[in-house]
């Protein structure tokens, strides 16, 4: 069995456990492996970067990871202990199309708290802040699902923080936005980053995986190709996968 | 023979001077079917809602049961409401033969299977766009119905307009277990059949025109309701 934690020095936190680990991590539908025996691990305060073509697996394993679907092999580990409901509710995960309750923009963001079990003046003060924050302030009392596209990741991605996540999920945040509004979503992660929040975000832009990534995963059909270090990884890819992507070329060339 | 333009004109008089026999008639038809609908929502919404959200052992009954009492006949309803009410039946001693709470019960018996079953479908396609988000949000069992509900408000509210365009128009069921009696359990659809029959033409015609409006304004509830959730991009 690969050990890719090996592969995975964090200088600064190296001592430190990790915070999310996959041990032999598969999962299977359909009879097809989407997810074959990876073994990784989610460090504490870093931001770390999924790529890789599309259907290679990206997704599946972000599901696995933040619980929302059961591995068929190996485990994931909460800080050495099994996801659970804590663990759960210490992750935030923004999906790759944002889904908004049929609710005002403020009315999104006080039913997040309000699962939390915040209420009243806390979560009328918690969800303006977050609003605030992220730019959303004066846009409170619309319909959430009437906003544009990026201003609908923007309150996913407030929603998702609102809940004072340990680990957030991203799930290609801006795939489909213009630069102005990639911006701001970025803006918004690296503010969470730096009050100390752990980032786990796929993403196909290389541009912004030089501006956000610490550590990558890269996946290909499946399979775990490369973990490491991102500056590592850029410096000298181990498998031709990588080396294609990182010139540029077709995955599918291989 | 009777002159069609003349019923017509004395319809219309009874409806424009809210002839007191006639509004009578229309109040509690009114409060009948509201009655019913009312309890049938309380009952069906949260029971549609949770069969349309979980999976659970004998789901898949749960809905061929729902559907299938969707389509009851009236009149057999009316027929086993009456057995049960009958002094001679189970529940005889409440006496509530005869009286507008029987229609009520017959007409809850016949409104919730359909505010259940249509219920279930609309949240079952709302959950299958949030269970994710849920999930991830961490939402118990009970936060999940009381969210769908809301969110599925519009068409929710639909669902009881259709209830209760079903319940106001059915006669089988509440002339079974009413009777029909004068001042007592005549209703709009009641008394049509029987005024009819006795050739006292102008009140159900009145009667028929108002139960018609009814309908409309019904629809054009459903339609605005449906206008103003679109706008909102809230169907
Ligand atoms: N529940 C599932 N059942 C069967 N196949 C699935 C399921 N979920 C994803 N897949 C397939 O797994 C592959 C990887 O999907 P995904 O993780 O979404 O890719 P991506 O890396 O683009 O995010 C795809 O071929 C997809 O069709
Ligand atoms: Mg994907």
């Amino acid at each position: 069995m690969r050990d890719m934690t090996l592969d995975m020095p964090t200088p600064d936190c190296a001592i430190a456990p990790a915070l999310l680990a996959c041990e032999g991590l598969s999962f299977e539908a359909g009879g097809k492996r989407l997810i074959d025996n990876f073994t990784l691990a989610i460090h504490p305060g870093r931001r770390t970067l999924i790529m890789g073509p599309n259907g290679a697996g990206k997704s599946v394993l972000l599901r696995l990871m933040h619980g929302l679907i059961t591995p068929t092999g190996g485990h994931v580990l909460w800080q050495g202990r099994p996801l659970d409901r804590a663990a759960r509710h210490a992750q935030a995960m923004v999906f790759q199309r944002p889904v908004m309750l049929r609710r005002s923009v403020l009315a999104n963001l006080k039913f997040a708290l309000t699962v939390r079990g915040i209420t009243g003046a806390a979560r009328a003060r918690q969800a303006t802040e977050a609003l605030d924050l992220a730019r959303l302030g004066d846009m409170a009392r619309r319909p959430a699902r009437v906003l544009s596209g990026g201003e609908q990741q923007r309150l996913a991605l407030a929603r998702a923080l609102v809940c004072q996540p340990r680990l957030l999920f991203l799930d290609e945040p801006t795939s489909s936005l213009d630069p102005a509004s990639t911006r701001a979503i970025e803006d918004l992660i690296n503010a969470a980053h730096a009050r100390g929040v752990s980032i786990v975000m796929v993403t196909h832009d290389l541009g912004q995986a030089r501006r956000m990534g610490d550590d990558v995963l890269f996946l290909q059909n499946g399979t775990l190709a490369e973990a490491g270090p991102l500056q590592d990884v850029l410096a000298a890819p181990k498998t031709a996968a990588t080396r294609a992507w990182l010139e540029g070329r077709l995955y599918t060339a291989l | 023979m009777f002159s069609l333009t003349d019923i017509l004109g004395e319809a219309f008089g009874l409806i424009l001077t809210w002839d007191r026999n006639l509004s009578e008639i229309v109040m509690l038809s009114l409060r009948v079917t509201l009655s019913a609908v009312v309890i049938s929502c309380l009952i069906g919404l949260p029971l549609g809602a949770v069969v349309g959200a979980f999976r659970f052992p004998g789901r898949g009954l749960v809905t061929v049961l729902l559907n299938t009492l969707m389509g009851l006949p009236p009149v057999v309803v009316g027929l086993v409401v009456y057995l049960m009410l009958s002094a001679s039946g189970p529940l005889g001693v409440l006496q509530l033969l005869y009286t507008p709470g029987a229609m009520i019960i017959a007409q809850t018996i016949l409104v919730t299977p359909i505010v259940a079953a249509l219920t279930k479908q609309v949240v079952e396609d709302l959950h299958g766009e949030y269970a994710e988000q849920f999930a991830s949000l961490g939402v118990g069992a009970f936060d999940r119905i009381t969210a769908l509900l809301w969110d599925a408000r519009y068409s929710l509210l639909t669902v009881a307009l259709a209830g209760f365009g079903r319940a106001v128009a059915e006669v089988g069921a509440v002339l079974i277990v009413g009777g029909n009696i004068n001042h007592v359990t005549r209703v709009m659809t009641t008394t049509i059949a029987l005024e009819t029959s006795k050739g006292n033409l102008e009140l159900a015609l009145a009667l028929g025109l108002l139960l018609l409006s009814i309908a409309v304004i019904v629809n054009a509830a459903v339609m605005a309701l449906r206008a103003s959730a679109v706008r909102a991009a809230y169907a």
